[in-house]
Formats: structure tokens, C-alpha cells, sequence
């Protein structure tokens, strides 16, 4: 039997809802008052996910703009750049007698490793999952705020000076880093090696290091937050699965940054103190080097030790965005709730068991490869749970092809096909013919770059309107999603062909190789993709800032008709998100078409039916 | 931090959520040296590995953290059962402590020096240098957080309040962290030269 819920929020969040006394303390109001503490040095948490977003929004401009100017010298290597001199000066070298100008090799490599970096670490990292984490995690899970509001603003700040300290390392006479983002020795380890290893390697360590305090701080508040602020009712099964993926994304990051911070250490008194723990036996220009007894490899394993869990403090807020955002927009419950947590888990596990698989091609022992291979494969089975649910979770329902919709599908589609080629790459005998190819490239930039990228767009389109109070334009937004799914097919399909041929990565000009001549229209076809991906880029900040003043405004509380309880606050929420009381929680995140209601919120108690289910089961 | 520990008081926690952060701050710092020791292990596997004795004073140097971890212990539950007097004599002793035990590491350094094993020679004694320094930084840490509860010790009324109590319960804990992440060095140290 169909039976209609009705219910007033207002007065349920009223009656139900837990009185902790917030408004009467006035906590947090002090910070509130001047223009300089509510924006800038701002302790809420809404605040601080703008910052963060609109910081990563400003780095992906920088690092995509660098992928363009890189891709030009790939696709058209003997073209003349002069007309790039204004923007990035004398790294433009100019042929006094033919007016050709030719972008520095030096700089190609700088431009490679920034744009690695730039976009794994500070929009895929800070961007991503500080924007969502730091938005999210109070709204959905009935927090007035982080556990320490003071923290989170410091998180920012580091993160703030990290980017700082990196975008002056771009102005170095010498440039910035440039011997892959990776930063392997001896290239890292020997500020003579390359122009880009001396003043812009320490500039780059420092960076990070202060990124990785950044990292830390955040992971310790959302961890906290998630496990000791739940509002009453918001038991650990009835969060919603972003919350999840923000969780254990935490608790990666928790568990895998130190150990990098442990290898910069190690890598900064190589650089600075004379010690040998990655260098041995090293002539520069003839001359050898009084470093004996250290090993690269050493590097390579406490580097990729985070390096992988890295990959998927990448893409599991993306997954838990695109499980939200599907269930939303199909008006279905998600399919497989707790299969989905733990999926997110046994990823979670696996990534810390699976990081010498970057170095089948290192020199590490190939009996010790097989270990890794197994498992590397096995990651596959709880990434294959995970696609099969977001696929049954759209089958049949009432799907709207709205903005964030289209982009959390094009997330599937990306995931699927980013992560099928991992099962090429996992394989150590194959990787003896892919690694260090386009192929590689191919592979991690459609299931972690632009597989990421869609989550974090399906994200921002959906709660544009709790973060700005507007929405953002349907068309604009439309057109985006079109001209970036077809066209990140467009760069990156070619790629694997062009892997599967032998062609390495990170070579500044193939012209001068027989073997690869064949592929000069391909590179110029993906060059062109890219510049057209990256103008509709351009487009969606146009968008999102346009929208800020001029989108359609948001007129009721919950206007996609979800359950969570970020759709319970006032529309343009203040210090402490509710007004009166926490609303309490009485149900999963889920309850999309049951008994005959589109939707139920988490916060309306069971009716007597649905007490009798439970008690049934 | 009144309002913090105000907006604390509606769940029921069974642990402080500053401590637990403290908590989930130690693992994160464990992964670190547990990172720094396999890489030691590792890098010893690989051949071309000096062996030496260890300077006894890093023994001198456990025992010093040892007491001071204790007397800190005393000194906080004096401060709980309101014994003004010994809680503050107790917590200077235990700073005192603390310096002492940086002394000593550096005079294990010259120890180390003067036995002709310095930090840019094999590999095996730069470790030592580095998982001792790195160890020290932590160390200062938890001095700087004695620092601040002696200047409030000594310049404040005495009161028992649920945030000077935390406080303290913080500095404590992760003293007591410090200290045991140095016995454990100084085991794994002492094993595996």
C-alpha cells in the first residue's frame, strides 16, 4: 500500500531535532564580525571549501594552460613560437637570423613536471577534497562545524603558502623543477644536475612540505569530525557514501603523506648535507662525485608508497561525489550500499599493498613483481563492484539529464575506460613493452585525471546552489560537459595507439625518430583537442563566476529533492548551518521512491510500517 | 575553547575529540618513522653497511626521558587532585628533564663524531643522524607545549577547568608518545646495526 508522507522540516527539525544550545554561547561570532576574519582568516567551514575551491580552480587554470603550451611543442614541433615570447619570455629561445623561436628544452620539462605536479597535488588534492571534505562533511553529517574550526583555517593557510612558494619557483632564473613530478634522484638529489635542480628542486621540496602539513591537518579534522560530531540518529551506516569516501580518503592520506615527507627528508640531506642514501657512483661532466653505498630505488619505494594511495586520495572523494550525485538525479537509492562502503575499503587496503608496481621496470626483484601484480589485479574486483552498482543504480530510473548528472555519468564511462588499461599496465610482463609510454600517460590521465576532474565538476554543479545560493546556467553547463567528454576521448584514445607503438613519454620532439614519424598527425590532432577541452575550460569559469551574481536563484531549501541534510539549512546558511535546533536522523541517506514517495529525508522518523520492517528483519 | 568544549557536550564521547585527533596526529607520525626504520632495513639488505657500536650515553639519554615522562605523569595528577604546589614543581622538573635529554643526544652525536662516524660517511651512521635528529624535532615540540602550560603554571591564578585539563592531558600524551617512539628507535637501533 502507497502511503504518502507528509511532514513540515521546519517543525520536525524543531520537535525532533537536538538542542546543543549553539546560538546561546554565541561561539565563533567573534570570528564572524570584520570583513578580513568572515572571508579571508575565515573558521567556517563553508568559507574554507570556497577557498580551497576557488584556489585549485585558479592552479588547474595554471597547470592546464601548461599542458597547452607543452602539447604545442609536441603537435607542432617545427612550428615558429615566437608569438608565445610575451607570455613566457626568454624560455622562448629566438634564432636572431630566421626569427624562429623555439620553446627552451629545458623548460618543456619544467612545464611537464609542474603540470604533474600542480594538478595531482593542488587541484586533485587540496581542490578536490578540501573543497568537498570541508563543505560536506559538518552539512550532511549535522556538525555545526569542524572539530577544530582552527585547524581547518591552517590547513588552508598552508596549503595557501605551499602554492605560493610554488608559483615563485615558475620565476626562477634557473626554473622551476624539472625533472619529473615524481622527483626521482639523482636528478632531484643533485642541485647540479639540471638548471631546474637547484633552487627550484628546494622551492619544490618546501612546497610540498608544507602541502603535506596542509594535507595533515585537514585529514586529522575530517577523520575527527566524521567519527566523534554525528548528529543524533547519523549512525555510521546511514551516511551518506560521500561521507565514506571523505573518511577513508583521510585516513590514506593520514597513513601515506608522512612516509613521504620521510623520503623528502632523507632526499633534502642528500641535496644539502653530503649524506648518500639515494646517490652512489655519479660522474657530472666527467667528474665523480664522492657520494658511495645509496640507492634510487630507495626513493622510488618510499616515494610510491604514497604515490598510490595518492591516486585514489584522487578518486575516492570523486566516487563518493558520483554516488551521491547518481542516486540524487536517478531518484534511486543507490544500489548496494554497503557493498559500495566496502568496496571503498578493500581499495582503500589494497592501495597501500600495491606501490612497487610503478617500478616493475626499476630493477626490482621480478619474483617480488608477481606479488605485486596479484594484487594490483585484485583491486580491479572491488573498482568492478563499484561500476556495476552506479550502472544498476541508473538502470531504470527516473533519470534528469541534468549538468551534474551527465558529468557523474561521463564519470562511469571515464572509470571504465581509464581502468580497464590499468589492467594492461598491472601486468609486470607487459609492462616491459608499455612502461613509460603514451600508454601510461593514456591510461592514468582518463581514470585519474579526467575521471577525477568529472567528479569534481559533477560536485560543483550540484552544490553550486549551497555553496553560492544560485545555480549555475544549464546550457553553458551543458555544452561544457559535451565538449569535455568528447574531447577528452579525443586527446587521450589516440594516446594508447601511440603507447602500444614504443613512443615514450616526456621526450621533447619525436620529428627526429624514423620510427615515430607516422604519428605527427596524430599528435597534431590531439593537440588540437586539447586546446579546444581547454577553452571550454574557460567556459565553465565563466560560468561559475557569472552565476555567483546572475544564476537563477535558489527559492526552496531543497531544490533537487534529496534526503541528506545539507538540504535542510536556511538557503544562504550562517555560522552553525542550522538556525534553531540539529535536525536528528532517522533513516538512511537513501530513501528514494519507496511506498510510493519520491523521497523521504533522512530526517522524518519511520512510520509505524516501516518500524515493523526493521524490526522484521 | 570554552565554546569548543561547549559544542563537545551534546554527543557522548568517550574520548575528548581534541585527544582523538592527538591520537590519529601519533599514527601519522608512526607511519613516519615506520617509513624512516624500512627504509633502514632495506637500504642494510642491500650490502656496503658499516657496523658500529652505539654510544652508551644514548642509554643515559633513555633513562632522562623515561623519569621526565614519569614526573610529568605526577605532575598531572597533582594537577587533577589539586596539589598546586607539587604540580608545578613537577612539570618544571619534568621541562628540565627534557632539555637534559637534547644535551645528552647531542653529546651522543660528538660520541658518534669523535668515533669517526660522521653523517656523510656510510650510510648506517647518516640513519642514525637523522632518525635521532628528526626524533629531536619531535622532542621540541613537546617542550614548546610545556613551555606554554609552565607559563600558564606560573603566571596564572592555580584553577582546575576542563580546558586546562585537557590541555595538560594532550601535552602528556604526546610526551609519553615521544618517549616511547624513542625506546623504540633505540631497540631498533640496537638490533638491527
Amino acid at each position: 500500500m502507497a502511503e504518502i508522507v507528509k511532514y513540515n522540516e521546519e517543525e520536525l527539525i524543531e520537535k525532533q531535532g537536538f538542542d546543543d544550545h549553539f546560538h546561546e554561547h554565541h561561539e565563533g561570532d567573534k570570528y564572524q564580525t570584520s570583513f578580513i576574519f568572515k572571508y579571508i582568516f575565515s573558521m567556517d567551514h563553508k568559507i574554507i571549501a570556497r577557498q580551497f575551491l576557488i584556489t585549485g580552480m585558479f592552479w588547474a587554470f595554471i597547470g592546464g594552460a601548461m599542458s597547452l603550451i607543452f602539447r604545442l611543442q609536441l603537435g607542432f614541433p617545427a612550428e615558429n613560437f615566437a608569438w608565445l615570447k610575451p607570455l613566457i619570455g626568454r624560455w622562448i629561445l629566438m634564432d636572431e637570423a630566421t626569427g624562429m623561436g623555439t620553446l627552451d628544452p629545458q623548460f618543456y620539462y619544467a612545464l611537464v613536471t609542474m603540470h604533474g605536479t600542480i594538478i595531482v597535488f593542488f587541484v586533485l588534492t587540496a581542490g578536490l577534497s578540501g573543497t568537498f571534505s570541508n563543505l560536506l562533511i559538518p552539512l550532511q553529517l549535522g556538525a555545526r562545524d569542524m572539530a577544530s574550526p582552527f585547524l581547518n583555517m591552517l590547513s588552508y593557510w598552508f596549503f595557501f603558502l605551499s602554492g605560493v612558494v610554488m608559483f615563485y619557483s615558475l620565476f626562477l632564473s634557473t626554473g622551476p623543477f624539472s625533472g619529473g613530478w615524481t622527483a626521482y634522484p639523482p636528478l632531484s638529489a643533485l642541485p647540479q644536475a639540471s638548471s631546474g635542480s637547484g633552487a627550484g628542486m628546494t622551492l619544490w621540496l618546501v612546497s610540498l612540505t608544507l602541502f603535506v602539513v596542509s594535507v595533515l591537518l585537514g585529514g586529522i579534522n575530517y577523520i575527527t569530525t566524521v567519527l566523534n560530531l554525528r548528529t543524533k540518529g547519523m549512525t555510521l551506516w546511514r551516511m551518506p557514501l560521500t561521507i565514506w569516501a571523505f573518511l577513508v580518503t583521510a585516513i590514506i592520506g593520514l597513513l601515506s603523506f608522512p612516509v613521504l615527507v620521510s623520503g623528502f627528508f632523507l632526499l633534502m640531506f642528500d641535496r644539502g648535507l653530503g649524506t648518500s642514501f639515494y646517490l652512489s657512483d655519479i660522474f657530472v661532466q666527467g667528474q665523480a662525485l664522492d657520494f658511495v653505498g645509496g640507492s634510487p630505488i630507495l626513493y622510488q619505494h618510499l616515494f610510491w608508497f604514497l604515490g598510490h594511495p595518492e591516486v585514489y586520495i584522487i578518486i575516492l572523494p570523486a566516487m563518493g561525489i558520483v554516488s551521491e550525485v547518481l542516486s540524487v538525479h536517478a531518484r534511486k537509492p543507490i544500489f548496494g550500499y554497503k557493498a559500495m562502503v566496502y568496496s571503498i575499503l578493500a581499495i582503500a587496503f589494497l592501495s597501500f599493498i600495491v606501490w612497487a608496481h610503478h617500478m616493475f621496470m626499476s630493477g626490482v626483484n621480478p619474483f617480488i613483481s608477481n606479488f605485486f601484480v596479484i594484487f594490483t589485479l585484485i583491486i580491479a574486483v572491488p573498482s568492478a563492484v563499484k561500476v556495476f552498482n552506479w550502472i544498476t543504480t541508473l538502470w531504470g530510473g527516473n533519470i534528469r539529464l541534468n549538468t551534474p548528472m551527465l558529468f557523474a555519468i561521463g564519470f562511469v564511462s571515464m572509470f571504465i575506460s581509464g581502468g580497464l588499461t590499468g589492467i594492461f599496465l598491472g601486468n609486470s610482463a607487459i609492462d616491459i613493452q608499455m612502461h613509460d609510454t603514451y600508454f601510461v600517460v593514456a591510461h592514468f590521465h582518463i581514470v585519474m585525471g579526467v575521471a577525477a576532474m568529472f567528479g569534481m565538476f559533477a560536485g560543483i554543479y550540484h552544490w553550486y546552489p549551497k555553496m553560492f545560493g544560485r545555480f549555475m546556467n544549464e546550457t553553458l553547463g551543458k555544452l561544457h560537459f559535451w565538449i569535455t567528454m568528447i574531447g577528452a576521448y579525443a586527446i587521450f584514445w589516440p594516446m594508447h595507439y601511440i603507447g602500444m607503438a614504443g613512443v615514450p613519454r616526456r621526450y621533447y620532439r619525436f620529428d627526429g625518430f624514423e620510427a615515430f614519424g607516422q604519428f605527427t598527425t596524430m599528435n597534431q590532432f590531439i593537440t588540437i583537442a586539447a586546446i579546444i577541452v581547454f577553452a571550454a575550460q574557460v567556459l565553465f569559469i565563466i560560468n561559475f563566476f557569472w552565476s555567483q551574481n546572475k544564476g537563477r536563484k535558489q527559492t526552496t531549501k531543497n531544490p533537487w529533492e534529496a534526503t541528506t541534510l545539507e538540504w535542510t539549512t536556511p538557503i544562504e546558511a550562517g555560522h552553525g548551518n542550522w538556525e534553531g535546533n540539529i535536525p536528528s536522523v532517522h533513516r538512511w541517506a537513501y530513501d528514494y521512491g519507496k511506498d510510493g514517495n519520491d523521497f523521504i529525508p533522512q530526517i522524518v522518523p519511520l512510520s509505524d510500517k516501516e518500524k515493523a520492517e526493521e524490526l522484521h528483519h | 575553547m570554552e565554546a569548543v568544549a561547549s559544542r563537545y557536550n551534546r554527543t557522548t564521547n568517550k574520548i575528548h575529540p581534541l585527544k582523538f585527533a592527538l591520537w590519529i596526529a601519533m599514527a601519522s607520525i608512526t607511519m613516519m618513522f615506520g617509513a624512516f626504520t624500512s627504509a633502514y632495513i632495506v637500504r642494510r639488505s642491500a650490502g656496503n653497511w658499516l657496523e658500529f657500536e652505539l654510544p652508551s650515553i644514548f642509554f643515559v639519554s633513555t633513562i632522562v626521558l623515561l623519569i621526565s615522562s614519569l614526573v610529568l605523569h605526577t605532575s598531572f595528577k597533582s594537577y587533577v587532585a589539586g596539589k598546586e604546589a607539587r604540580y608545578k614543581n613537577l612539570l618544571l622538573v619534568s621541562f628540565v628533564l627534557g632539555i637534559a635529554f637534547l644535551v645528552l643526544q647531542y653529546q651522543g652525536w660528538i660520541a658518534l663524531f669523535n668515533n669517526g662516524i660522521d653523517l656523510k660517511g656510510n650510510p648506517s651512521g647518516s640513519f642514525i643522524y637523522v632518525l635521532t635528529g628528526i626524533h629531536a624535532l619531535h622532542i621540541i615540540g613537546g617542550l614548546a607545549a610545556m613551555v606554554v602550560g609552565l607559563l600558564i603554571a606560573y603566571t596564572r591564578k592555580f584553577k582546575i577547568t576542563e580546558k586546562r585539563k585537557i590541555n595538560f592531558d594532550l601535552t602528556l600524551t604526546y610526551w609519553h608518545f615521544v618517549d616511547l617512539l624513542w625506546v623504540y628507535l633505540l631497540i631498533f637501533l640496537y638490533i638491527s646495526r
